[in-house]
């Protein structure tokens, strides 16, 4: 077990820069997720962490000793790809035990290591079925114990679940938390699936155009997005942008939206006037007759237990989640409220957040 | 504009069954989708409907016309496929274009022109009409794809899960867009999906599909609140319906026939406990952001629910369950519906 330190990475590819000065320790342990779109430096910042690519600057440190140009094979870290591939000849105890057998591991030792191993992962039944026969599940789960079987300090994970459909990776999900909760190995997650990142990480980072824009708990980074760039990849639908122009000053608790006077959390910065963004989550919006800012409902998406609302407003389209109970027209027109202590300001020009008693001191790292 | 109707379709490949005595009628206006898993006999029935296969039981009518022996380019359909497919070589305007071309339908220019210009305007793709397709991203070449059969006026366009190679944010986008454009023009459609969240927000009705078989079909809210039977209520829903063997449950007012309760979130409520006689133990929190999935176990069996991410609720923690109107099932997995309140 381990703890990751990366400090001051930066790796770039002739011309291109894929990750700039990236600073942050993945405790003994954790569950850390690298979230962000393709292109974002992902997944180059985990090659490095394994010993893959070398960085340009910067260090990586493993349990406080400095690996950045130590070997992969030496770095005691096992790496899970996304598309794994099973040796179609051996059955499953040979697939898990192979990584031991090139080692030179005595073959009793292989036997009682695989066993744990798939007791882990709750497959003992499957030890002897071929590979050819295993559903996908079960092919994943093998894949993790040969991942698993030599007892690393660390596993790094590039998208492990990115090839499987929506409703087995939702159960995948659960599943890898859950062996991070028995064997509780330090994993660093790399996913562009926010939903992947939420449901099981202690701590995301959340990357842009080769930048850690945030790092926190998953609550953390949606309740209070350090910037619009990670209010709008996290949530599902995201986070509303609505656009105005205003100063702000210290001490506030109201922002005067276009003509409406709009309650937020107390605002802790001065600003000249220029343009800003309101920022809210869809389900901080309720409608009423007697609201201010108006629009017409555009559709409506029924999922169950919620509804999600798309209304027409002069600011664009917005979109609501509402209980399925609340009876809803397309074309007719109303009123939106916003739940003023949950609500984010940005600087439209940045897109960085502005300081509010809700939303101090974000922090990078 | 049409109804069409399935009369008893059956099919078999070699051993498998792959859609049995299914009868369905789409009406005039409206957009159906078939869901279900992979081998559940959705895109056999579409290709049943476009006379791809033919049955080997039952008839497809089409406007009241019995084309169940008409070879495909006879039915008056338009078919979008998931792999959108277009000529790489042409531009949008003439890939749009392509279909009322064809020598069969003998379109002046100027009507080709009027109908690819309302397409790309419906589908928000009017700037690209001179673009290359190969140029296009992938939600764009999408859209293209659909517009391709929308510019086709036909009878009913089959649709087979055309969105479930795009990423989620474009897919959340294109649902709206094609209810919309599907509203806007009062076409009818018949799509299939194994994704519960495109058939809920898209359909007008849901028919839910296993084995080849038709099992239930209604409107999303009918198939939501009021499944027919324990596959049904496990198919719609996030999380999905928690189920629990009656016998666990120390409740004299269910439906004495009762095996197993199916308990959705809205049917949980959960408290810190104050003598009740349900009490489970929180496993897990998942978050969502906007909500959080709790793991509770009671009494061996898991359930999952919603809770408020700022409820302070915590891995280890007791908690007092209570069911408000769960659904309850029979031994062989049927709806009870008797009302029991």
């Amino acid at each position: 077990m381990a703890q990751i330190r990366v400090e001051n990475l930066r790796k770039s590819f002739d011309q291109f820069t894929a990750v700039q000065d990236s600073n942050f320790t993945i405790e003994n342990g954790s569950f850390f997720a690298l979230l962000g779109p393709s292109g974002c430096g992902k997944t180059t910042t985990l090659r490095v962490i394994a010993g893959l690519e070398l960085p340009t600057a910067g260090r990586i440190l493993l349990d406080g000793e400095d690996v950045t140009f130590r070997r992969a094979a030496a770095r005691d870290i096992a790496f899970v790809f996304q598309l794994f591939a099973l040796y179609p000849h051996m059955n499953v105890a040979q697939n898990i035990g192979f990584p031991l057998k090139c080692q030179g591991m005595p073959r009793v030792e292989i036997r009682d290591r695989v066993t744990e191993t798939a007791r882990l992962l709750r497959i003992e039944h499957l030890l002897s079925s071929k590979t050819s026969r295993l559903s996908g599940g079960d092919r994943q789960r093998v894949a993790l114990g040969r991942a698993m079987v030599r007892r690393p300090k660390a596993f790094l994970m590039d998208e492990p679940l990115g090839a499987l459909d929506a409703e087995f990776r939702q159960l995948m999900c659960g599943e890898l938390r859950e062996l991070h909760d028995r064997i509780s190995a330090t994993t660093v997650y790399v996913t562009h699936d926010q939903h992947e990142a939420m449901s099981m990480a202690d701590r995301i980072a959340v990357m842009n155009a080769g930048r850690v824009e945030q790092i926190g708990t998953p609550q953390e980074v949606y309740d209070r997005p350090a910037s619009m760039f990670v209010a709008d990849f996290i949530g599902s639908p995201p986070m509303n942008f609505l656009q105005f122009e205003s100063g702000l000053r210290s001490g506030d608790q109201a922002v005067k939206f276009r003509d409406v006077s709009i309650a937020v959390p107390e605002i802790r910065e001065e600003r000249a006037a220029g343009p800003l963004v309101l920022g809210v989550r869809p389900e901080h919006i309720r409608f009423s007759d007697a609201a201010p800012v108006r629009g017409r409902v555009f559709g409506a998406e029924y999922l169950g237990t919620t509804q999600i609302v798309t209304v027409e407003t002069e600011q664009g389209r917005v979109k609501a989640r509402l209980p399925s109970s609340v009876p809803v027209q397309v074309g007719e027109i109303v009123g939106l409220t916003f739940r003023s202590d949950r609500l984010a300001l940005f600087d439209a020009q940045s897109g960085s957040a502005i300081r509010t008693a809700s939303h101090g001191g974000v922090g990078h790292g | 504009m049409a109804n069409v109707a399935l009369r008893h379709i059956s099919k078999s490949f070699g051993q498998t069954q792959a859609v049995r005595d299914l009868s369905l009628v789409i009406n005039d206006g409206e957009f159906v989708v078939l869901l279900g898993p992979s081998g559940a006999g959705k895109t056999t029935t579409l290709r049943l409907i476009a006379g791809l296969e033919q049955p080997d039981q039952g008839s497809v009518d089409i406007n009241g016309r019995d084309v169940t022996r008409d070879p495909p380019g006879t039915r008056d359909i338009a078919f979008v496929f998931q792999q959108y497919s277009l000529y790489p070589h042409l531009t949008v305007y003439d890939n749009l274009a392509f279909p009322l071309r064809s020598p069969a339908h003998r379109i002046p220019e100027p009507a080709i022109r009027k109908r690819v210009e309302r397409t790309a305007e419906l589908l928000h793709i009017s700037g690209k009409l001179g673009s290359r397709a190969t140029r296009l991203s992938g939600g764009e070449m999408q859209r293209v794809a659909i517009g391709r059969a929308l510019v086709r006026d036909p009878a009913i366009y089959l649709m087979d899960e055309p969105l479930s190679s795009l990423d989620a944010k474009l897919r959340a986008e294109l649902r709206l867009e094609l209810k919309r454009i599907q509203v806007e023009l009062g076409v009818t459609i018949l799509y299939v999906t194994h994704d519960q969240v495109e058939a809920m927000t898209m359909a007008t009705r849901i028919g839910v599909i296993k084995d080849g078989e038709l099992l239930q079909l209604g409107t999303p809210r009918e198939i939501y609140e009021n499944p027919a039977d324990r596959y049904v209520a496990s198919r719609l829903g996030t999380p999905q319906i928690n189920f629990l063997p009656a016998k666990l449950i120390p409740e004299a007012t269910m439906p004495s026939e009762t095996e197993t309760i199916g308990i959705r979130t809205e049917h949980l409520q959960i408290a810190k406990p104050n003598g009740g006689g349900i009490v489970g133990k929180v496993h897990r929190i998942e978050h969502l952001g906007d909500q959080n999935h709790v793991h509770l176990e009671y009494r061996g069996e898991m359930l999952v629910t919603l809770a408020d991410p700022h409820q302070p609720l915590q891995a280890g923690e007791d908690v007092e369950l209570q069911f408000v109107r769960p659904l309850y099932f029979d031994a062989a997995g049927r709806r009870i519906t008797t009302a029991v309140h």
